[in-house]
């Protein structure tokens, strides 16, 4: 018996994707496959790792504990759609992921999307965060490589960048 | 892992789902997710159906009421753990909902997962079904043969195990308020903060003129169901009291040995917090 697929309508970094999947395609799989986003990585697919972190209206969410086929409604944020349009056609990096560039938050930069996501919504919240706040904005991520010391100090320098720019 | 393949719906209103769920003994209530995809993707469960409860409406809801006999907070089946725990309100009628939710996982996943989800899901590891039977809570339940209202002690059945029948909706979580003279605390060990816990301690005391009149301890992590005991007359030796009533069992993240280490000394600790609690709130 072949599986029925469902039509799903994705609305992910302002485009809306068509898709046609089955009930049990996650929604991080969907963005990979289905809507060719890489960006988003998946690690343990069990929600503990937090590389698979998206926006979902404009909270961050496990790509990996969601299907596609329920997220219908929702506005989706990748790590594609972090950049910020400028008069170039690659755009300019965000508050967030030029920090990481500039503190080396990242290595193999397997976690850093999940990372990326997940500071965006935080700086959000608390824009001016203290090092203990963002100890805690990140804490759910885990990142095999850099021992997390220039992670924090990249929320730190994002809340500084933000404000430069503003 | 992927999970296996199976059948989806999305209704759109409470009806549509009661009627999809009485319809298909293998289905399965999806709500936030956040313990039922894990479960999928490892294939420990494979329901035959999800039912996809996102879409109905009117059951995102935190009310809190304080007056009376309803006096307390109800949280609908679509509330996320995030937005109660966000509700001053809720925290100022029941202070023990935010002095747990605050444990209850990371925030990314208290932005998905709901407080009713995990109560049904009936895990002795997650707090807020410890905290509803402490508080001598009660669940609202609909199916296609009407609704019913369960009280927290008859809820736990077993290691993830509620009494709920597999076509019943749970729409509503009822936590009582907190009275004049009571005092409530919470404490727990994890290896991060976030994590589930080796060992989780509530306290519920109630006071008359300063003194103690009764007094009940809640644990998580330490049986394989949300345990509850009442120690009004041991309190010179609660985790005493408590250990004779518990079986505290090993698994890969703490011995047994460890985890009676871990209620001898919160027991006591989390006691005191809430009677100090209670005195606070009188003055
Ligand atoms: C990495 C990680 C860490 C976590 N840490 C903790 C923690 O420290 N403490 C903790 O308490 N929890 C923790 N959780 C679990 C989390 O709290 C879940 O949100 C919660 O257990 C289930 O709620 P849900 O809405 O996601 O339910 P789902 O996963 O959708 O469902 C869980 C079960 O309940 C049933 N169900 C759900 N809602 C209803 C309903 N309204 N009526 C009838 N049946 C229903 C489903 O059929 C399923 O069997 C963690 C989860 C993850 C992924
Ligand atoms: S892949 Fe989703 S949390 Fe690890
Ligand atoms: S940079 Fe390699 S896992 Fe984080």
């Amino acid at each position: 018996m072949s599986e029925q697929l469902h039509d799903v309508r994705l609305h992910v970094n302002g485009s809306v994707h068509e898709v046609q999947v089955p009930a049990r395609r996650l929604l991080s799989d969907a963005l990979r496959h289905d809507c060719g986003l890489t960006g988003t990585h998946v690690g343990c697919e069990h929600g503990v790792c937090g590389a698979c972190t998206v926006l979902v209206d404009g909270s961050p969410v496990r790509s990996c504990l969601m299907f596609a086929v329920s997220a219908v409604d929702a506005e989706i944020t990748t790590v594609e759609g972090l950049t910020e349009a400028d008069d170039t056609p690659e755009g300019r990096l965000s508050p967030v992921q030029q920090a990481f560039s500039d503190c080396h938050g990242l290595q193999c930069g397997f976690c850093t999307p999940g990372f990326l996501t997940t500071i965006t919504a935080g700086l959000k919240e608390n824009p001016d965060p203290t090092e203990d706040e963002a100890r805690e904005m990140i804490a759910g991520n885990l990142c095999r490589c850099t021992g997390y010391q220039n992670i924090v100090k990249s929320v730190l320098r994002a809340a500084e960048i933000e404000q430069e720019r503003s | 892992m992927k999970p296996a393949p199976f059948a989806f719906r999305r209704p759109a209103t409470l009806e549509e789902a009661l009627a999809a769920l009485a319809e298909e003994p293998g289905a399965k209530v999806l709500a936030g997710g956040q313990s039922l995809v894990p479960l999928l993707s490892m294939r420990l469960a494979a329901p035959s159906m999800l039912v996809d409860i996102n879409a109905l409406p009117g059951l995102g809801h935190v009310r809190c009421s304080s007056d009376g006999g309803a006096a307390g907070v109800r949280i609908g089946a679509l509330a996320r753990h995030a937005h109660v725990l966000a509700s001053t309100e809720a925290a100022e009628v029941q202070p023990l909902l935010a002095m747990a939710l605050s444990h209850v996982a990371h925030p990314t996943i208290r932005n998905r997962g709901t407080t009713v989800g995990s109560i049904v899901h009936a895990d002795a590891a997650a707090e807020m079904p410890m905290v509803l039977r402490l508080l001598e809570g009660s669940v609202d339940v609909a199916s296609v043969r009407g609704r019913r209202t369960v009280p927290a002690g008859e809820l736990f059945a077993g290691p993830l195990e509620s009494t709920l029948a597999h076509d019943e909706i749970a729409v509503e979580a009822f936590f009582p308020a907190l009275p004049e003279g009571a005092g409530v605390a919470f404490q727990e060990i994890a290896r991060r903060h976030g994590d589930y816990a080796l060992v989780g301690v509530a306290a519920l005391v109630e006071t008359d003129g300063g003194e103690v009149v009764r007094a009940r301890v809640g644990f998580v992590s330490v049986s394989d169901v949300p345990v509850v005991v009442d120690v009004t007359d041991s309190l010179d030796d609660p985790a005493g009291k408590a250990l004779a009533e518990l079986d505290p069992a090993a698994d890969i993240h703490a011995t047994a040995a460890y985890r009676a280490h871990l209620v001898k000394v919160l027991t006591p600790r989390v006691l005191a917090d809430a009677v100090h609690h209670a005195r606070e709130r009188n003055t």
